[in-house]
């Protein structure tokens, strides 16, 4: 065990000095000044010369340890037994000099295991490069080969082939022709990785950067998306919509029959399942379209007409 | 560079026999020469210094010197790297110094 600071010094600590354990009350301490005092006089000791040392000596440990503010910065070592600072190891003038000068590397940290009390990341040491690249990125690393820099592209597919996966063919600003192949279901913005297709590297065996193709999907007249599922507005006539039909409706993997039941209103969504991208479906939204008038017979035949449903599709909209 | 005897003469109060006990545990970073005899540089005569600091005057236990050297050795590591980076900044034009000021005053 080490001697705790202070303790160490034999007459120069002012617990010893006064005689008295480190635990001792402000009483005790003021007890034992007077005593050795008394006892240490140069007056009362004229045939002893060290006295007046020893003197001395109790009066600065009294000084000192009476103090409860400077007391406690010497327990803790801050201050030593004449009350100066005590100053930090490798101070000024030491090692901080050689351990901030770039000679001061070769004490670089190594860090310390804790062992069982290590954090999961540990305690490591970070050398200079480290911290540059990752502040930096991996461009900032200097020593060795240096990986070329990645490429950003933007890349516009069809609606269809992003829905349907596709082989596009890309060209790169110096002229080198890229086979991309775009999964199936690839939505607007969605990033792809060509490994080793970026800029050349910089020195012996040095990695290319990568290209990174963006995906741009062009709307398409007659699909939309949403998630894995396609939309499709179908016009209907309002024969169709009244009395129901059968009829051919597009999907991305071509046309299907599809029927439209009876009494199928505007805005009625139809389900077509497993027609959409990888498992969703594709929902058919309905428009009914009226016939490109004028159609006198269809006009004299809702003159005519009393619906049976007498009620007004605008009752809920009356203001209050 | 200086070998062990001259070293011991500069530090009186080097305890010699911890020496290699150092040199294994990396406290103390000295090399050999071709014949075989640990050579110190000014660095290392420094390095010394500290631990014999540490080890006789502070009276630090082996058990806790590991702990002490690698929070040493990592303040020094860090006051290093932002030196050099203060050195970088200050060899820029003056509105890349400024704009790197105020960025880093931003954050800190």
């Amino acid at each position: 065990m080490p001697l705790r600071a202070g303790e160490r010094a034999g007459l120069d600590d002012p617990y010893q000095v006064l005689g008295v354990p480190r635990s001792a009350t402000a009483e005790d301490i003021r007890k034992a000044y007077r005593e050795f005092a008394k006892r240490w006089h140069p007056d009362t000791n004229p045939d002893k010369p060290e006295a007046e040392a020893r003197f001395k000596a109790i009066s600065a440990a009294h000084a000192l340890l009476s103090d409860p503010e400077r007391r406690a910065r010497f327990d803790r070592g801050e201050i030593d037994a004449s009350g100066a600072e005590r100053a930090p190891p490798g101070g000024p003038g030491g090692w901080r000099e050689w351990a901030e000068s770039s000679e001061g590397a070769r004490y670089r940290s190594r860090g310390f295991d804790f062992g069982e009390h290590a954090g999961p990341s540990g305690f490591e040491g970070e050398d200079f490069e480290d911290l540059l690249s990752r502040a930096f990125g991996a461009g900032a690393r200097r020593a060795g080969p240096r990986r070329g820099a990645d490429i950003q592209l933007g890349l516009r597919i069809p609606f269809l082939d992003a829905v349907r996966g596709a082989t596009r063919e890309l060209v790169l600003q110096d002229g080198r022709r890229l086979s991309v192949s775009i999964p199936k279901g690839a939505e607007d913005g969605l990033v792809l990785r060509l490994p080793g297709q970026g800029m050349p590297g910089r020195g012996e065996g040095a990695q290319p950067g990568d290209a990174f193709a963006v995906i741009e999907v062009e709307p398409h007249p007659l699909f939309r998306r949403e998630g894995r599922d396609i939309l499709i507005d179908l016009p209907v006539t309002l024969k169709e919509a009244i009395l129901g039909a059968r009829i051919e409706v597009p999907t991305i993997e071509g046309p299907v029959a599809m029927t439209i039941p009876p009494w199928s209103a505007e805005g009625t969504r139809l389900r077509l399942r497993g027609r959409g991208v990888d498992g969703g479906h594709q929902f058919v939204v309905l428009k009914v379209v009226l016939p490109q008038g004028p159609d006198p017979a269809l006009e004299t035949f809702l003159r005519g007409w009393a619906p049976r449903d007498g009620s007004d599709p605008r009752a809920g909209m009356r203001a209050p | 560079m200086i070998g062990i005897e001259e070293l011991a003469s500069r530090i009186p109060e080097l305890p010699r026999a911890e020496i290699p006990l150092w040199i294994e545990r990396r406290w103390l970073r000295a090399e050999r020469g071709p014949e075989g005899a640990w050579h110190f540089t000014e660095v290392d005569i420094a390095r010394v210094r500290l631990l014999v600091e540490l080890r006789v005057t502070l009276e630090v236990t082996e058990e806790a010197m590991p702990l002490v050297l690698s929070l040493l050795d990592q303040l020094y590591d860090a006051r290093r790297t932002v030196r050099a980076l203060l050195e970088a900044v200050e060899e820029q034009p003056a509105e890349i110094q400024q704009a790197v000021l105020a960025a880093a005053r931003q954050k800190a």
